[in-house]
């Protein structure tokens, strides 16, 4: 590894996209849907090599979003990508506002043949498509399975519980 | 965004060709091979060698694999969805659940986020004990490694050994845990016990006997050649190649790259300690291998540290919103019981807002996304979870290799289906 306090920090004012911080101190870049891969690659050159996460968030229902930046429309669906550099050793955190209504984002595959699965595990929990992406079927549920589980509006299941009364154990 | 696919590590991702068979679960019945002379099986998910219930769809030419898609889910329980459900004190009961080899990571993973929302900070002594138990779990998770991948590749008594040594570790937890695997024992706001009276005898007891035993296994196996020979240059990638698949943990140091999250973006207090990131060569199985039977070198050498630097004081933070009452201010105060019934029953309101914290899991980089609507229960609680990623890079490994060397190499990755389907 090389001398790593000599990084210069990543300037995010070039990229043209709003950024918070969250409380651990993490920088978090909000960029339009569309403009998700031309950032990604952005950052990626900039010594993010390493993707490691990309998962859903489904805010039917959440009361405040306050913590968006203005300019940024609160859609019910978020995907969260998470990006490593190792040089800086820091990561950033990217959040895409998904409408319910259209529920597509580009694949990062090209990119980061890492997503692979991530994005699939998203599309089958949440029902978010990504364009472009190699393979997108369900990972975790059976393929043939109906509705997307870690959305809100699908139910947990629940298995009642019968009591008996005292005695009669047989 | 770029057209062309990334060439990295001279392997050519494409969205058709290489090395993974992108072919459904129904297609799989019927689907014809690519070329005439070669045939699609299944391996698994009912294999002994697939640690689980990992199946694999194997393209193969004769006995050599073209094209591998590793088939997972079998294991799905929705976790994660449960995990929304529970309140941030219940949660370490159902991440400890994910990777059942090295539970007290996911439980170190959940409670950072936790705190890190609630902005807390840890007595220190809280801290040691978390690094203490974790460096116990990561000796049991490595020697369970040891264990089966001596049992795949056909060195039983390595199996029983590694068994046995990892018994008298989970013995060590037990004690000190109440519980072998699924401890719960890490909670939001430090751990859910002090150390028992006489630790400090058990640990050394413990450590003293496993070092020597280290070093049968090298006698056993490390310069052995049958050992060798099915192990070296079998199951090969590279930096460039881990790095564009996301994988991380011993597979990622396997191929001379030097990322350990305990050294380089240090958490708890390991950036107090001294210890060595153990690197391989040639990123093969036999590297993986030997950086896993290393590392629990290591890890014995942080316990010894732990042991010396243990700090006194409080084992969890006394933040009277996070913390139950002591249990001997129960008898004799009403606020306490009510504060102690509220706290469980109700569990305690996280501020609003979303943090992802990472540790370095036994496998690799175990993270924990949590996004809190200001409720008793996460809005959304997403475990990044090592094996799940590390999976993508098995058709990498297995391109070009023979049937018996997919044993070896799955071995090799050491995946935790638990954690993969979570």
């Amino acid at each position: 590894m090389t001398a790593v306090d000599s990084a210069a920090p990543l300037d995010t004012d070039d990229l043209g996209v709003p950024v918070t911080t969250d409380p651990g101190g993490q920088t978090v870049l909000h960029p339009q849907p569309g403009r998700l891969p031309e950032v990604v690659e952005a950052l990626r050159d900039a010594g993010y090599v390493q993707c490691l996460d990309v998962c859903g968030v489904d805010y039917l229902g959440a009361e405040s979003r306050d913590d968006l930046p203005t300019g940024v429309t609160p859609q019910r669906f978020e995907v969260v990508v998470t990006l490593m550099s190792h040089e800086a050793r820091r990561r950033v955190r990217l959040r895409v506002q998904v409408p319910a209504a259209e529920p597509r984002l580009l694949t990062l595959f090209d990119l980061f043949p890492g997503t692979e699965n991530p994005e699939r595990e998203v599309f089958d929990m949440f029902g978010i498509t990504f364009d472009g992406h190699p393979d997108m079927t369900r990972i975790l549920m059976p393929e043939d399975w109906e509705g997307n589980p870690l959305r809100k509006d699908y139910a947990v299941g629940i298995v009642p519980v019968r009591f008996k009364a005292a005695g009669d154990t047989r | 965004m770029s057209t062309e696919a990334p060439a990295t590590g001279g392997r050519i991702y494409s969205r058709t060709g290489g090395p993974v068979l992108r072919l459904s679960e129904s297609e799989s019945l019927t689907a014809t091979p690519s070329a005439p002379e070669r045939m699609i099986i299944n391996m698994g998910p009912q294999h002994p060698s697939t640690h689980g219930v990992l199946r694999l769809l194997l393209e193969l030419d004769g006995e050599t694999v073209r094209r591998c898609k590793p088939i997972i889910g079998y294991l799905h329980t929705g976790m994660e969805k449960t995990g929304e459900t529970l309140t941030y004190l219940q949660g370490p009961t159902n991440v400890t659940r994910m990777d059942y080899a090295s539970p007290l990571f996911c439980e170190l993973a959940f409670s950072a986020a936790t705190e890190t929302l609630l902005g807390l900070e840890l007595p220190p002594r809280a801290t040691w004990i978390r690094m203490l138990m974790c460096e116990l779990n990561r000796i049991s998770s490595h020697l369970l490694f040891q264990a089966t991948n001596g049992m795949d590749l056909g060195a039983v008594s390595m199996m029983l050994y590694g068994w046995r040594e990892r018994e008298e570790v989970l013995r060590l937890l037990e004690k000190i845990t109440g519980l072998r695997m699924n401890h719960n024992y890490i909670r939001p706001g430090g751990v859910a016990a002090d150390l028992p009276d006489g630790w400090r005898d058990d640990v050394l007891r413990l450590l003293d006997p496993i070092g020597d035993r280290l070093d049968e296994y090298d006698a056993l196996l490390t310069g052995q050649p049958i050992w060798r020979e099915r192990l070296q240059g079998v199951g090969v990638v590279s930096a460039a190649e881990c790095l564009a698949l996301g994988v991380t943990g011993p597979i990622l140091r396997s191929t001379g790259y030097s990322w350990d999250l305990r050294r380089h973006m240090p958490y708890l207090a390991y950036e107090q300690l001294t210890f060595d990131v153990i690197c391989g060569t040639f990123g093969d199985s036999f590297d993986r291998y030997a950086i896993r039977l290393n590392e629990i070198r290591e890890s014995i050498r942080l316990v010894r540290q732990i042991l010396e630097g243990m700090p006194p004081g409080d084992y969890r933070v006394q933040d009277k919103k996070v913390t139950p009452p002591p249990r001997g201010r129960i008898d004799e105060s009403m606020e306490a019981l009510i504060h102690h019934f509220k706290i469980f029953t109700e569990g305690f309101k996280v501020p609003a807002g979303e943090v992802y914290e990472a540790v370095e899991s036994p496998r690799g980089e175990l993270g924990c996304y949590m996004v809190s609507d200001g409720g008793s229960k996460p809005l959304r609680m997403h475990i990044r979870a090592p094996s799940f990623i590390n999976l993508q890079a098995l058709p990498y490994m297995l391109e070009g290799r023979l049937v018996a060397d997919a044993v070896a190499i799955i071995s090799s990755v050491d995946p935790i289906m638990g954690e993969v389907d979570r």
